[in-house]
């Protein structure tokens, strides 16, 4: 027979079969167990709260999304893509292209970058002409990218200064679009956890289902 | 209600929550650090991994134990994310190269979470979960076995036995982090995080854009990465991701995993020294700079300060609407103040005196209430250079709860407080001074230099956010980062257990007339002021640098 290993050796067996051991235990059996349990209890958000609108899936109330109008020419990369004035519009986003569910974050512009202090310039005038409002009343989360960049609501404020546009655009009346934004305004959580927001993605889908 | 008055009320429920959690939980994890009764399940683990559950080890086993654990574990961690291709459930992301994997293997086993790729892009469920998931649980326990030591090196006497590394890691993975992870993942699930093996689905929008929507085992690893103080998102975007932090609700639930274990700590400390008064005076020096960065930050950011903020009327970039301004400055200051790293909001676009608090406190060392374990044990140290302090201004030789603080002991508490603060330095140093290195820098002039001391304190405090506009992805940054971790997780570890093995060998001196006591408001102050002047005499030049900088220039 051969001499045992030496100490320090036989620690790292034991490290290793130890690692093994909790990889079986935490890394497979506790999450399988905690996906089954959310499937069966939880089914509908555990899956990512998918949205239908006529049956077929239009996204997640969870996941922001654009609300452009189609491109000139679908196949060039460097047209701007250019807001669909029948929508409430979201925030803008550094995901991707925008609102890219594959590609979530945030610009990283610091405080004082000069070019996010253009970008904040740019969007107050387009979001003011765009709107028809002044452009000192323009909220801020219009003129910000959100952190994920898939931020799926807006401040009452945003969505309020966007009913007249859209009101217009569809021929409803502005009153009945006010109300439909209040029904879609969430209060915080227990009344005071996080903020107030208005879901762009579960607004927009009421929008479309008024006749 | 207004937004300040929603935003105090919320962290007045988190400190509620936190207080009801204090006393059970503390008294838990002392049992679990304590007992010397085996569950069943655990003996059948010590028997596989081959371990006598009842055998004690001396400080140099234990420590041989915690590093082979640890290079086993970047090793396997290694090899599974360059093995990804041919395994389960990896959704046919692209190879990562050989120095990124490295750097992550050891950013997860160093419990920093440090992200140079982004997870959706990057990463396949079987590697999340059986990889880095585990790291989340397994480090974590790593951090909480490495302060039970210390603490037995207080509560034992004239022996060279600091406990068995192996019971102590099995036992809080099992009786602590599994099952208060199982109910907040479901808790989690319920509140709107995905939990389910899907990869992308495509759908098309309302306004007829193809979205590809993700999927994932997200909420089981949420739960750990926040309990753990680990930090590393699912996502790219972390907890500002609507499927990892989808509300108000799932954001406080957040919170409070991130600082429930730090904060109940003192408590497990106390019972386990048998005086709960020092647990309390701990607990108050880490609440104390909890409550005052906490304050500071929130205040920095309603101020929105900085050209491009105050063009936006609210300092708004990189936060969601869902969470506004307090619950981002609430999750800011708590993930680094814990070696947390993960974020609800993005740091680089905070205000210049909002970032610069992020970044101050993790050059706290992350101790207030810092990591799970590692928070504390940083503390302990911090306790005794306090009282050692004390005791040179009355000229007599300082002990702590009984114990010496000799030229030994202080030798290794020194060794511990340089160690950081060393690798944050010359890192930044190094790294201002390659051209190339600079070139990696978003933003330019002071917050630039912000971008890059903030990449190297988080690395070597194991915090693991980043001001993430600076490119990090690169053969050098992935590699000088990757050494930054993992030395300023082991360096601090290895000067620990040396610190713990001389303190258990000590005969205990009974107290006298001239002990300071230290559980009293007057250490409190003490242990308070000489953190502020150990960080402060140490990087008020870089601070100065960056943050203030540009603070004072906007």
């Amino acid at each position: 027979m051969s001499k045992p290993l030496p100490a320090a050796v036989r620690t790292h067996f034991t490290a290793l079969r130890a690692l093994l051991v909790l990889t079986v235990i935490l890394g497979v059996a506790y999450p399988l167990l905690v996906t089954g349990i959310s499937q069966v209890a939880f089914s509908e958000k555990a899956n990512g709260s998918i949205v239908k609108a006529d049956g077929k899936e239009v996204g997640s109330s969870l996941i922001g999304q654009n609300f452009n109008l189609p491109k000139k020419n679908p196949d060039d990369p460097k047209e701007e893509a250019q807001p669909d004035p029948k929508w409430f519009q979201p925030r803008p986003s550094a995901a991707g292209t925008g609102y890219d569910a594959s590609s979530s974050g945030a610009s990283n512009q610091g405080p004082n970058s000069e070019d996010l202090l253009k970008a904040v310039n740019d969007r107050r005038a387009a979001v003011a002409a765009f709107d028809g409002v002044d452009p000192a009343s323009v909220p801020a989360d219009a003129l910000t990218a959100s952190g994920s960049g898939l931020d799926p609501d807006i401040s009452p404020a945003y969505a309020k200064e966007q009913v007249n546009r859209v009101a217009k655009e569809r021929g409803l009346p502005a009153d009945m679009l006010n109300q439909l934004v209040d029904r879609y305004t969430e209060s915080r959580p227990l009344g005071f956890l996080g903020n107030e927001a208005v879901n762009v993605v579960l607004l927009n889908k009421a929008l479309s289902e008024q006749k | 209600m207004s937004s300040t008055l929603a935003g105090w009320m919320q962290a007045l429920a988190l400190v509620g929550a936190l207080a009801l959690c204090y006393r059970p939980l503390g008294d838990y994890i002392a049992r679990i650090l304590t007992t010397p009764r085996h569950l069943r399940a655990e003996r059948g683990i010590y028997k596989v991994i081959g371990v006598d559950g009842d055998a004690d080890q001396r400080w140099p086993v234990y420590l041989r134990s915690v590093l082979a654990f640890s290079a086993v574990s970047v090793l396997f961690l290694y090899g599974l994310i360059r093995l990804q291709g041919y395994l389960l459930l990896n959704l046919g992301v692209p190879q990562m190269a050989g120095h990124q994997a490295w750097n992550t293997a050891i950013s997860f086993v160093a419990n920093t979470n440090w992200q140079s790729y982004g997870g959706e892009s990057a990463m396949g469920h079987l590697v999340q979960m059986a990889g880095l998931a585990v790291q989340n649980f397994v480090s974590a326990a790593v951090g909480i076995a490495v302060v039970a030591a210390l603490i037995r090196g207080f509560t034992r006497n004239r022996t060279d036995r600091l406990g068995n590394f192996w019971v102590d890691l099995v036992r809080i993975n099992l009786r602590l982090l599994l099952p208060i992870s199982i109910v907040f993942a479901l808790v989690l699930a319920a509140s709107g995080v995905i939990q389910n093996f899907h990869g992308f689905h495509e759908v098309t929008n309302l306004a007829g854009d193809v979205q590809k929507i993700p999927g994932g085992p997200v909420a089981s690893q949420e739960v750990i990465k926040l309990l753990g103080t680990n930090g590393g998102g699912f996502f790219n975007a972390n907890s500002a991701h609507p499927f990892e932090n989808p509300n108000g609700f799932s954001n406080l639930v957040e919170v409070f995993l991130l600082l429930v274990i730090p904060f109940a700590l003192p408590r497990t400390f106390g019972r386990m020294v048998g005086d709960n008064r020092q647990g309390y005076a701990i607990v108050a020096v880490m609440g104390l700079f909890w409550v005052a960065s906490t304050a500071l930050l929130t205040f920095a950011e309603s101020q929105h300060s900085g050209s491009a903020l105050q063009a936006a009327g609210a300092a708004m970039e990189g936060k969601e609407q869902r969470f506004g301004i307090a619950a981002s400055g609430l999750f800011a200051a708590s993930t680094t103040l814990t070696s947390t790293g993960a974020v609800n909001s993005f740091h680089d676009s905070f205000t210049p005196f909002g970032g610069g608090i992020t970044v101050f406190n993790m050059m706290l060392g992350e101790i207030a209430p810092g990591g799970t374990g590692s928070g504390l044990y940083g503390m302990l140290v911090l306790a005794i250079v306090a009282v050692f302090v004390a005791g040179l201004m009355v000229g007599r030789t300082p002990e702590y709860l009984g114990k010496k603080l000799g030229g030994r002991e202080m030798k290794f508490a020194s060794l511990y407080i340089l160690t950081t603060p060393t690798i944050v330095l010359v890192g930044t140093g190094v790294a201002m001074a390659l051209p190339g290195e600079r070139a990696g820098m978003l933003n330019s002039g002071a917050h630039g230099f912000s971008e890059v001391l903030y990449a190297f304190t988080s690395a070597a405090n194991n915090n693991g956010s980043a001001f993430g506009g600076i490119t990090v992805n690169t053969d050098w940054y992935d590699t000088a980062l990757g050494l930054a971790m993992i030395f300023g997780r082991l360096l601090p570890i290895v000067f620990v257990l040396a610190l713990a093995g001389s303190l258990a060998q000590q005969q205990p001196v009974p107290a006298t007339p001239g002990t300071l006591p230290t559980h009293k408001p007057l250490f409190v102050g003490l242990l308070s002021g000489v953190i502020l002047i150990v960080v402060g005499l140490t990087y008020f030049p870089a601070l100065a640098l960056g943050p203030i900088a540009e603070g004072l220039t906007s």
